[in-house]
């Protein structure tokens, strides 16, 4: 067994000093040291992208990365989505659209979707198709999923232009 | 008096006979008659304390027997022995 | 769309936000392995490398010796179960099979099979342990294929293990890994056959395909020295959990408590309990709380499937296209222990249609893969996969458009089925209706190697027990206490029943899945059965709280409690007098205290429920690859509760349906190792293979069920396979009868016809 070593991160904004092995995972690391259980374990070899978190605004599966490897790193998790007590555009439209049934995989899509719309705010249904496609989800049939983001993105984007109007 | 259908699995005990008529006022006291006039019958459905066995449903008028062998049953009943309905 | 039956009610038909929706879209809500307790310890598993074998000795010092190691267990630390079978509400189990799949005794059965535990201070050190175990094994040949695995001279997986022949003069086979046989008849098969113009018979293969819920089996258990174990999981039933458990340690149903946490998808499989004995009997050993969790590739390889199978099928039509005869058998993997759906998928696979003579006869096969359990309407995606495809070639042959067929042969009220009741009043007919009237049927496909398909499905909705507990809070809302887990969204459509009884929001009911010490009995969440039942109790805790609340009004008036009734979101009296729910809530204590309202039901089963698909899809001739273009499902859901989570289900049912289709399937090699066990080479269907799915919710409410509900949950997988299969044969001109269509199959065949 190898010697612990201290990582500092800032993750959803705060900055984390934490301890972990070196075989850990970042998965590991968030659910286990962390507490952020948000993100969720499917099958540990990146297949399922229930542990998808952001890293340097990146989509990552957790699960692949080592946790030494967030030193210095910016991680958004699925904890750091709503602002205070209100839900982001994405979170809404998940929620409003029944976009998810058991619910596993659900913190995965989000943050997946977020930075799909960071990336392109107006994507095609075959864009998001694409884009999510590494993310899997065994309940809803994908359709109210897809829609979520059409959704998500149309009122992100609604939100943007009426910013700019009363400026 | 309630109509019993037999099984196709046993009705080797009743000579052939798919359809039977047969009192009771009770799932328990239908295959109590059917016992009589057919030995052997009763094993197949119960077990030792005259419950349903395990993986045997009555169906009564088209639908699963909540209760088991202790359901009523009308005089018209129409009454089934089918395998237990599982789900996913 | 929506037939509009609903629109009489002021919530139901309604799409409320779910009331675990806030939890699960930040990340909040607390899945079985989310668990953490004080002084917990991580364990894993020591799993059999091969797929038959006997267990000559296991040696687990060195294991017990690493640093960090608390506890090891094996399957001598469970107790002898002797020859028991245990009622379990959905189902029956044998407990020395139970027992022994948890952890083996003195035989592995498949690869995978569980030989060994160890918990210690963390996940690696217990993993690490695990391969210190010394297991010698005396290798035997596997069988892995049901057929094969019926004949004489076959691999024996059980040496006590007797056919249970249909008829009782059949006696002894002798040692065989054939466990059960079904038979069904109705008619004068032959002589239907010989009034028939068209017969048509074929068979089929289907492959072993996994549930591929995305959250593994997990179970934290603490055994407590007064005796008390409490069990902390994901399942689709914490009391059959329970019992389950209790009975494997054969320890009394009341010292286990089964905490009930969410649960990451299921679809039949999480019915079956895997690991709260061995966590339970680790902690016993420990004096710690113990967590074990599955891989994925435990998943896969030791958890149930739903079986591969075979079946046979004949049809024989009259020229005016009436179905005069059809015979089906079939024989379906057990796994290593008896009890595959056979004899569901025999009561299913005529259950479409008005069959005058029919004859159906069905084995349970042991092979040396893990034990199957239910996949989504068990038993009848496969049978449906066959005679949809039959009925196909049928119309084909006679020239009748397939809806059409459908319709003239569809059951219906009063049909009575092969296997013996008649049907109440149920919407088969109707659902290919509304796939005949859609524009999705009525608009032309065009286009080279594209075709259309249609087919039909049945399910069950099973009864069973539920029980809820609402309490009147004195701000107008209600807590609804209900032992129904929830996997999609059950927790909204159970609360909305009890709200629209009541007259009030569904926001105003706070709905809670309670552990197996706060709740009444209630059977699993599965069977398409809990916004039915559960339905049915919620609306007799309603109807028990408007009860009392007639009471308490005519407390307040000083009236004959007679003279008083419950309408419409409040208590009317005499003399036009009137008090709404939420003001009789306010003066709860000054009338009495709480009001509490319990249900149960033990409802029966009810008429079913019927879907019919259409699926246009386009072949890659050069690879064999299918593209899923348009996909419309209609769907009776007698009433739809909360539209939005019967298209869900109806969507999912689908997509699950797709890929069961044209890629999912257990590969094994010879020496019985599963070789494609990870996601990525199990392939389930993506965003990226599927497209929108359209749903025609289609509403004949079911007489059963005080709204009309029907269950919505599985028969949504039954058509798929069928429908993709016709549609390929009407895109390429090849008929696929073994499934996954996968592309190296259908090119087979695509190659195999250009060769012609």
């Amino acid at each position: 067994m190898s010697r612990k070593r201290v990582v500092s991160a800032t993750i959803n904004g705060d900055l984390v000093e934490f301890l972990c092995e070196p075989r850990q995972t970042l998965l590991e690391v968030l659910r286990n040291v962390l507490e952020l259980t948000g993100a969720k374990e499917g099958c540990s070899n990146g297949n399922c992208g229930a542990c998808t978190v952001l890293m340097n605004g990146r989509p990552v599966v957790s699960c692949l990365v080592l946790a030494m490897e967030a030193e210095g790193a910016e991680i958004r998790t699925i904890e750091g989505v709503a602002c205070g007590s209100h839900l982001d555009e994405v979170q809404q439209a998940f929620l409003q659209g029944a976009a998810l049934q058991c619910g596993i995989c659900t913190p995965g899509f989000i943050m997946q979707t977020e930075a799909l719309l960071a990336e392109n705010p107006q994507p095609s249904e075959d864009e998001i198709r694409f884009y999510l496609a590494g993310n899997l989800c065994r309940c809803t049939g994908y359709d109210k999923i897809v829609r979520a983001v059409q959704s998500a993105a149309a009122q992100r984007q609604q939100a943007s232009h009426s910013t700019q109007a009363t400026r | 008096m309630p109509r019993v259908f037999i099984p196709t699995n046993l009705r080797s005990l009743t000579q052939g006979l798919d359809q039977l008529e047969v009192g009771g006022s009770s799932v328990r006291a239908v295959i109590d008659q059917l016992e009589s006039a057919h030995p052997g019958i009763r094993e197949k459905l119960c077990d030792a304390q005259g419950n349903l066995r395990p993986g045997v449903s009555a169906v009564v008028n088209g639908s699963v027997a909540a209760l088991g062998a202790l359901q009523r049953v009308a005089p018209d009943a129409e009454i089934h022995f089918l395998p237990t309905i599982g789900g996913g | 769309m929506s037939t509009g039956q609903s629109r009489k009610y002021k919530v139901i038909g309604t799409r409320p936000v779910r009331h675990d929706g806030v939890d699960k879209v930040t990340g909040r809500a607390k899945y079985g392995a989310d668990v953490r307790l004080t002084g917990m310890l991580y364990a894993a598993m020591l799993r059999s490398p091969h797929a038959h074998a006997r267990i000559k000795r296991i040696d687990t010092s060195k294991a017990a010796a690493v640093p960090g190691v608390r506890a090891v267990v094996t399957s001598a630390d469970l107790p002898e179960q002797g020859d028991r079978i245990v009622e379990l509400g959905e189902g029956a189990a044998n407990m020395p099979h139970l027992s022994s799949n948890i952890l083996a005794r003195d035989k592995v059965l498949y690869r995978g099979h569980a030989v060994a535990a160890v918990a210690a201070d963390n996940i690696h050190i217990a993993e690490e342990a695990v391969k210190l175990i010394q297991v010698e094994y005396e290798i035997l040949p596997p069988e892995m294929d049901v057929v094969k695995a019926m004949r004489s001279g076959a691999s024996i997986l059980h040496d006590d293990l007797r056919t249970e022949f249909a008829s009782p003069s059949s006696g002894d086979s002798g040692p065989t890994n054939v466990a059960k046989q079904y038979l069904f008849e109705k008619g004068d098969v032959a002589a239907g056959f010989s009034r028939s113009e068209v017969v048509v018979e074929r068979e089929f293969d289907t492959a072993t395909v996994h549930q591929g819920y995305i959250e593994p089996h997990n179970a934290t258990a603490l055994w407590n020295p007064d005796g008390k174990i409490t069990v902390w999981m994901s399942t689709q039933g914490a009391f059959s959990a329970r019992q389950q458990t209790a009975e494997v340690l054969r320890v009394p149903v009341s010292s286990v408590k089964v905490v009930p946490m969410e649960i990451g998808g299921g679809f039949g499989g999480k019915i079956p309990i895997y690991l709260p004995p061995v966590a339970a009997v680790l902690s016993r050993k420990s004096g710690r709380p113990v967590k074990l969790v599955m891989q994925r590739a435990d998943v896969f390889e030791a958890t149930g499937p739903t079986p591969g199978s075979h079946i046979r099928l004949k049809m024989g039509v009259s020229k005016d296209g009436k179905i005069q005869a059809a015979e089906a058998w079939m024989a379906f993997e057990a796994g290593a222990y008896p009890g595959s759906p056979v004899g569901m998928a025999c009561m299913c696979v005529f259950a479409c249609y008005d069959i005058p003579n029919g004859r159906i006869e069905g084995y349970d096969v042991c092979v040396n893969r893990p034990r199957t359990f239910a996949y989504r309407a068990p038993g009848s995606t496969h049978v449906a996969f066959a005679i949809e495809s039959v009925i196909d070639e049928i119309c084909q042959k006679i020239g009748i458009d397939p809806a059409e067929f459908r319709l003239k042969n569809g059951a219906r009220e009063g049909t009575r089925r092969v296997d013996g009741p008649t049907f109440p009043r149920v919407g088969m007919v109707e659902t290919v209706e509304a796939i005949k009237n859609s524009a999705h049927y009525r608009t032309p496909l065009t286009g080279k190697n594209r075709g259309r398909g249609i087919a039909s499905g049945f399910w069950f909705n099973v009864g069973l027990k539920s029980s809820v507990t609402a309490t009147v809070n004195n701000d107008g809302t209600v807590s609804l206490v209900e032992g129904s887990t929830d996997i999609g969204g059950t927790r909204t459509s159970i609360a909305m029943q009890l709200a629209e009884t009541l007259g009030i929001a569904a926001e105003d009911v706070n709905p809670t899945v309670a552990d197996t010490d706060s709740v009444g009995y209630t059977d699993i969440t599965g069977g398409s059965r809990v916004t039915f039942a559960t339905g049915i109790a919620a609306v007799e805790a309603a109807k028990e709280i408007q009860r009392q609340l007639v009471e308490r009004a005519a407390l307040l008036w000083d009236c004959d409690p007679k003279a008083a009734c419950y309408v419409d979101g409040g208590v009317q009296g005499p003399d036009g007098k009137r008090i709404g729910f939420k003001e009789l809530a306010e003066k709860l204590h000054l009338t009495g205290g709480a009001v509490i309202g319990n249900g149960t039901s033990s409802a029966a089963q009810q008429g079913g429920a019927f879907g019919t698909h259409c699926v246009d899809l386009e072949v890659d001739p050069d690879t064999g690859k299918v593209q899923i273009l348009r996909y419309t499902i209609a769907q009776d859901a007698g009433t739809a509760i909360h539209p939005s989570y019967v298209e869900g289900q109806m969507q999912g049912g689908v997509v699950q349906g797709i890929g069961w289709a044209l890629n999912e399937e257990y590969f094994y090699d010879e020496q019985g190792s599963m070789r494609n066990a990870t996601f990525l080479d199990y392939r389930m269907p993506t965003t990226y293979d599927v497209p929108m799915i359209d749903t025609i919710i289609v509403e004949v409410p079911d007489p059963a069920h005080p709204y009309g509900v029907r269950g919505v949950g599985e028969v949504p997988i039954c058509p798929p396979p069928a429908a993709i299969a016709n549609a390929i044969r009407a895109a390429v001109g090849v008929r696929m009868r073994e499934l996954p269509m996968s592309p190296p199959r259908l090119l087979a065949e695509i190659l195999k016809a250009q060769t012609k």
